[in-house]
């Protein structure tokens, strides 16, 4: 058969381009493999040939979405491939929803088999699984090869039309799709064989997992705005000047409170961004750009607002496991609680 | 994290710039913001625009959360 051809998707970081100052670039497509598409290239042998290499900065993806897409579309339509990889992405959060983005528009647009992955935690998961082939792979770059060994055999069943198993059987993350087939036992044999190994303890395998919404209920709406104690708290790891508490830049493992007593405004001498997944030039500038206490100060001088906390919590939204942000959030809302908090401006970037 | 501080019973609202994460995360009150590296700041205009700009924002982020929902809401 002849050899597929292949497009890649790369961020502006894989696609050596640049890191987070480069992160606004928009979409380019250059000859060839680039970065990881070189362990694709080698693993793909002589079965595939990555022709060309997309990308586009990762800020300027999420920030001009369908704009971005279109441009990417007509990019990969003039080049005929039989087969798009996009990443993997691991566990960053703006690539994930690119890759995932890219790899499910030109599945549905144009027709193509497409290709992804990432780490489970990855927002690009949650919105893209329906849609697209993801791998599940580590949360960073160090989980590389094994996720190229896993995508690729999926990647050329893809590109060759042949039908795809499960996703158990074939590694890719569960896309909610079901398919009728014929037990050799029937059901009712199933469920007491299952319940037998319950009962001994012995490890089983449901056939139906619970899905998991973890959704919460909205709360009653502030009756009156002018009397409300209001909280500033952020992702976006904005923390006084030298960063006290040595919030990491990725994978924060704590989160800073910071007393804003006698504080109006935040300078580029008294504050910070100690986050790692954006560009800091503009944070470190002004950080009111991403905690605005200068406005809220002035809203509660007027009356606008009842008073901001004298408290602002902080951490770094990069990477970081759900759990821990899960756990940080638990400890910061029963502070919030006890210090009779009326509202929370919580802002990510 | 707002589906922490939500769950304690705090009404809280979320400024962002990717919305479709949000709606993943599962935020109930979504503001849109300008950029990712400058959800609440414009660097191109001046500072007295910029902060015009923030007081917008905010004022959408009070209506947002002086306003009863019952399902997921952006204010655009």
């Amino acid at each position: 058969m002849n050899q597929i051809k292949v497009v890649h998707y790369l961020n502006q970081f894989f696609a050596q381009i640049g890191g987070e100052e480069k992160a606004n670039i928009p979409p380019e497509i250059k000859e060839g493999p680039i970065g990881p598409g070189m362990a694709f290239q080698a693993a793909f042998g002589s079965d595939a040939k990555i022709v060309a290499t997309i990308f586009c900065g990762d800020s300027y993806f999420n920030e001009n979405a369908e704009a971005s897409i279109a441009a990417i579309l007509e990019m990969i339509q003039a080049q005929k491939p039989d087969l798009v990889i996009c990443g993997p992405a691991f566990n960053a959060g703006r690539y994930g929803v690119a890759c995932g983005a890219v790899a499910s528009a030109v599945k549905e647009k144009l027709g193509i088999p497409t290709i992804t992955g990432m780490y489970a935690e990855n927002p690009g998961v949650d919105l893209y699984k329906t849609s697209a082939y993801i791998v599940p792979t580590k949360d960073s770059a160090v989980g590389m090869r094994d996720a190229v060994a896993a995508m690729v055999p999926l990647a050329l069943k893809l590109a060759r039309g042949l039908s795809i198993g499960s996703s158990a059987e074939e590694g890719y993350i569960p896309m909610g799709i079901r398919k009728n087939f014929f037990e050799a036992k029937r059901g009712s044999r199933r469920a007491v064989d299952m319940l037998l190994k319950k009962l001994a303890g012995e490890p089983f395998e449901t056939e139906f997992p619970m899905p998991t919404f973890d959704r919460v209920t909205p709360s009653a709406a502030v009756a009156d705005v002018s009397k409300a104690k209001i909280a500033l708290v952020t992702s976006g790891g904005i923390v006084p000047k030298g960063n006290p508490d040595h919030i990491e830049s990725s994978s924060a493992s704590k989160y800073g409170k910071y007393d804003l007593d006698g504080v109006s405004d935040l300078t580029e001498a008294t504050y910070e961004t100690a986050h790692g997944g954006y560009d800091p030039v503009y944070a470190n500038a002004d950080a009111d750009r991403v905690l605005p206490v200068d406005v809220l100060r002035e809203f509660e001088q007027k009356g606008k607002i009842g008073s901001l906390s004298r408290y602002f919590y902080s951490t770094v939204g990069n990477g970081t496991a759900v759990a821990s942000a899960k756990k940080y959030a638990q400890e910061i809302s029963k502070e919030l609680v006890a210090d009779g908090i009326t509202a929370v401006i919580l802002t990510s970037t | 994290m707002v589906k922490e501080i939500e769950r304690a019973g705090i009404p809280v609202v979320h400024l962002c710039t990717v919305v479709p994460i949000s709606l993943t995360v599962g935020a109930n009150r979504i503001v849109p913001t300008v950029a990712i590296p400058h959800p609440l700041g414009n660097p191109a205009a001046t500072p007295e625009e910029e902060k015009e700009l923030r007081r917008k924002l905010l004022n959408k982020a009070l209506e947002a959360l002086s306003t009863p929902i019952e399902e997921q809401t952006v204010f655009e």
